[in-house]
């Protein structure tokens, strides 16, 4: 056993105690939570910084203003209904479509008015919240991802997480939403992370929960060698939210969408872990490789180009 | 965050934690396994009587440290009287006072007794005046026939008492006794005759009115003895057999001939006595019994706390220990649990039903509230007030739980009572959440890692060393602090975190 804990250590495999203990506690001031994990803030913040985003179409803050929900969802054939608080992807709803006066979730399942308004309250009543205090439900555009995915994606959007330290893209990986994931990009939900070669953008292997795969369980094709478009603008977004959030240790997610491109969805204070599984690399010697590093690097290209020679497959 | 810092921190702690232990354990002699547990005993006079609308004036003999019991807490509970306590003689008395009160009036004393067993050699008693016996005519001349029978035939007092009481206890006991005596055969009337006539013969003798002690809630008789001065000391005898001793668990209440309780300005005076008993370490009675010395750090000990505290705290003291179990538990070896302290609740819980009922009762409980939560989400409620209806049912079905056990014999049942409903409700709540969200596989992980935390801190926690331990020890809990925050910085890897990345070490490097 201590064997087993010691080849982690030397492949710098980064534990949640590790993670909670020298990376979130240690680079990520608490001040600074409220910025990532209300996702109305971030994208305001984002906004500010010209970093595009999801348009907002509205935002729920109390139970009285459910009833002009039809209203301001009149003109919208599609759209997605999120939490502002919301964490793990948890109370993230995707209307497709419309069928007479029922929604159609991007699973093909109807829901009525009631339905999607009984989802709102329990946003607003702080089910998905952490911590449970009460919560605003963001309704925003869908993100029609790029057609590079379709073959390898089973609803949903695929988004692409990216880990910065100190600025730094450190690690990068695909979340390919699958049938057992229910159409969300989470790993835990059943999702595939596919990990990304940050040098050039092509993605490398995938882990399910099920362990390493080499094609989408749903469609069969396989998942490697993709080629990501805009690659080096994603680097470049993962990179800048530094800056905007003044936290050292990041998870930046993004998604491409077939017509605005990259977009910055959300950002996370404590991102997962299973990252290392996809790329089958561990984080703690690429962080402290940055450590060592970090006044040699000020401006963003200078960090991009510091990931892209230190953190890609053939350096 | 300097570590340094940290380290300093905890070696402190646990410097002054241990020191403090080592201090006891090898300079004040304090046991470090539990020893024989004895037996406190709360015994209990509940005085009843109809106030007559006047100044109402109650005097009650109580009992006094002895050689054989010492009184520990005393309390009195009497709305409103005044009170005075005195010793007179052998007696001690509680005097309450009213200037006017009307209806039924309910008084209590209640007090805790200690055994003790004092070595120290009986001091001579002064001998105490004869009173009169009061005989005269026919009774003055059979009770002088009686005492010069008797003394014909004992030595001292002692054998000399002895020998009355055989006489007076003979089924057929003589025309003399039969004079003397009347009508009355009760204990307490020969008793009282057995006083008398010893007084004529220049002895001193003394009825002893106490209680055995046993396990009785109400109407705890009252049982009396004799005792005789001799040899410059009170000596006991049975007043059936004339042999000397008390028998066992007795407690002296009063001494004399006066009755226990005196009342003036009411009637219809009862006087009820009881006894429980409650458990209680053997430190904590060898302090009371001095055997222990007491220096300045046991004064401010939880042992100075009354019993019924005490108890409270011993299980205090094991919730730290729980939350400790689930830092290990959570952040060493990698279990989810609903709720970071749930489990050690549901194991303060379980310290009533027992494991394995607890078990059974907790999972029943939790899946049963888990349907109709189901149920209930079918409704599309809104979030709190479904919590409140979830908690209902909760109560509902832990009242028919108790209901259904208690039909069926099963008394373990009724003690589900004492789980957390709040606990349990929010338990339900998440449960059902992660169960959508994460699929039944993730919420029935997660029920599960809960309840083995919680079987494990009900064994850690109702482990009767530990316990023991820590109530005797509770400096253990600054090496307890210390050692969480050092855990509070482990940055190692879980257990289970092991098994998850195994797959780095398939492929090999």
């Amino acid at each position: 056993m201590f064997r087993l804990a010691r080849r982690l250590a030397d492949l710098g495999i980064m534990g949640i105690n590790r993670r909670n203990a020298e990376f979130t506690l240690a680079h990520n001031p608490r001040r600074y939570y409220p910025l990532v994990d209300d996702k109305l803030r971030t994208k305001e913040l984002a906004v500010a910084a010209g970093i595009p985003v999801p348009e907002l179409y509205g935002v729920v803050q109390s139970e009285y203003q459910v009833r002009y929900l039809p209203l301001w969802l009149k003109d919208r054939e599609d759209f997605v209904i999120k939490p502002a608080h919301g964490s793990g992807g948890e109370g993230i709803l995707v209307i497709a479509g419309r069928a007479h006066t029922n929604f159609r979730t991007v699973a093909g399942l109807l829901m009525t008015p009631e339905e999607l308004n009984h989802h709102v309250f329990n946003i607003l009543g702080g089910l998905y919240s952490l911590g449970g205090q009460t919560d605003a439900a963001l309704m925003e555009y869908r993100v029609r991802f790029d057609p590079v995915f379709d073959h390898i994606c089973y609803q949903g959007v695929p988004d692409v997480r990216i880990i910065v330290f100190l600025g730094v893209p450190v690690m990068a990986m695909l979340r390919l939403p699958t049938r057992a994931s229910g159409g969300k990009a989470n790993l835990h939900q059943g999702a595939i992370g596919v990990g990304i070669d940050l040098a050039t953008g092509a993605t490398l292997k995938g882990v399910s929960r099920q362990g390493i795969v080499s094609e989408h369980p749903d469609t069969g094709n396989s998942i490697r060698g993709l080629a990501i478009p805009h690659w080096e603008t994603l680097l470049t977004i993962a990179a800048r939210a530094y800056e905007l959030t003044g936290l050292g240790y990041l998870g930046v997610d993004l998604v491409l969408d077939q017509d605005l491109g990259p977009l910055l969805l959300e950002l996370n204070a404590r991102p997962g872990l299973a990252i290392q599984i996809a790329n089958a690399a561990g984080l703690i010697h690429r962080t402290n490789l940055v450590e060592q590093h970090r006044q040699e690097l000020p401006t963003v290209p200078d960090r991009l180009a510091f990931a892209r020679r230190h953190f890609g497959v053939n350096p | 965050m300097n570590k340094t810092h940290l380290y300093v921190l905890a070696l402190i702690l646990a410097a002054v934690g241990l020191g403090l232990f080592l201090y006891k354990v090898l300079v004040l002699n304090f046991p470090l396994a539990p020893g024989v547990e004895s037996y406190t005993w709360n015994v209990e006079a509940k005085i009843t009587f109809t106030a007559a609308d006047e100044p109402v004036k109650l005097t009650l003999s109580i009992p006094r440290t002895t050689r054989r019991y010492a009184i520990t807490n005393e309390a009195f509970v009497s709305r409103g009287y005044g009170l005075l306590t005195a010793t007179e003689d052998a007696n001690r008395q509680a005097t309450w006072s009213i200037r006017r009160a009307q209806g039924l009036q309910t008084l209590y004393y209640r007090a805790e007794v200690v055994r003790v067993r004092r070595r120290e050699v009986v001091s001579p008693t002064p001998a105490p005046k004869l009173e009169d016996p009061g005989f005269d005519g026919a009774e003055l001349a059979a009770a002088q026939e009686l005492v010069t029978r008797i003394q014909s035939r004992s030595a001292d007092n002692e054998t000399m008492a002895a020998e009355l009481l055989k006489r007076l206890n003979q089924p057929h006991p003589g025309d003399n006794v039969a004079l003397l005596l009347g009508k009355q055969t009760s204990v307490a009337a020969k008793m009282n005759l057995a006083v008398r006539v010893l007084a004529l013969a220049g002895a001193p003798a003394r009825v002893v009115h106490g209680i055995i002690l046993k396990e009785q809630k109400e109407k705890l008789p009252l049982v009396h003895w004799l005792e005789i001065y001799n040899q410059k000391r009170w000596q006991a005898i049975d007043p059936a057999t004339g042999a000397p001793g008390l028998p066992g668990h007795y407690l002296a209440w009063w001494r004399g001939a006066q009755s226990m309780a005196r009342l003036t300005g009411g009637t219809d005076l009862r006087v009820a006595l009881s006894s429980t008993r409650e458990l209680e370490t053997a430190i904590s009675t060898a302090v009371v019994r001095g055997q222990i010395r007491k220096p300045l750090l046991l004064r401010f000990s939880l042992l100075s706390l009354p019993i019924h505290s005490q108890q409270v705290y011993r299980i205090l003291l094991m919730v730290p220990l729980g939350g400790f179990l689930l830092v290990i538990l959570r952040n060493i070896i990698g279990i989810s649990t609903f709720g970071t302290f749930m489990p050690v609740l549901i194991a303060l819980a379980f310290r009533e039903t027992q494991l394995l009922w607890g078990i059974v009762f907790f999972s029943s409980l939790v899946a049963l509230g888990l349907s109709i939560r189901f149920y209930l989400d079918r409704l599309k409620l809104l979030l709190v007030p479904r919590l409140a209806a979830v908690l209902i049912v909760v109560v509902i079905l832990m009242a028919l739980m108790s209901i259904i056990t208690n039909r069926l014999g099963i008394e373990r049942g009724l003690s589900v009572a004492l789980f957390p409903m709040v606990i349990l409700t929010m338990t339900i709540e998440r449960m059902s959440i992660v169960w959508e969200e994460r699929g039944p596989y993730e919420a029935i992980k997660q029920g599960l890692g809960s309840l083995l935390a919680a079987a494990l801190a009900y064994l850690v926690m109702h482990n009767r060393a530990v316990q023991h331990l820590f109530f005797i020890f509770p400096e253990l809990l600054l090496v307890l602090l210390a050692a969480t925050l050092l855990l509070g910085r482990y940055s190692g890897y879980r257990l289970l975190e092991l098994l998850r990345f195994k797959v780095f070490l398939k492929e090999g490097p």
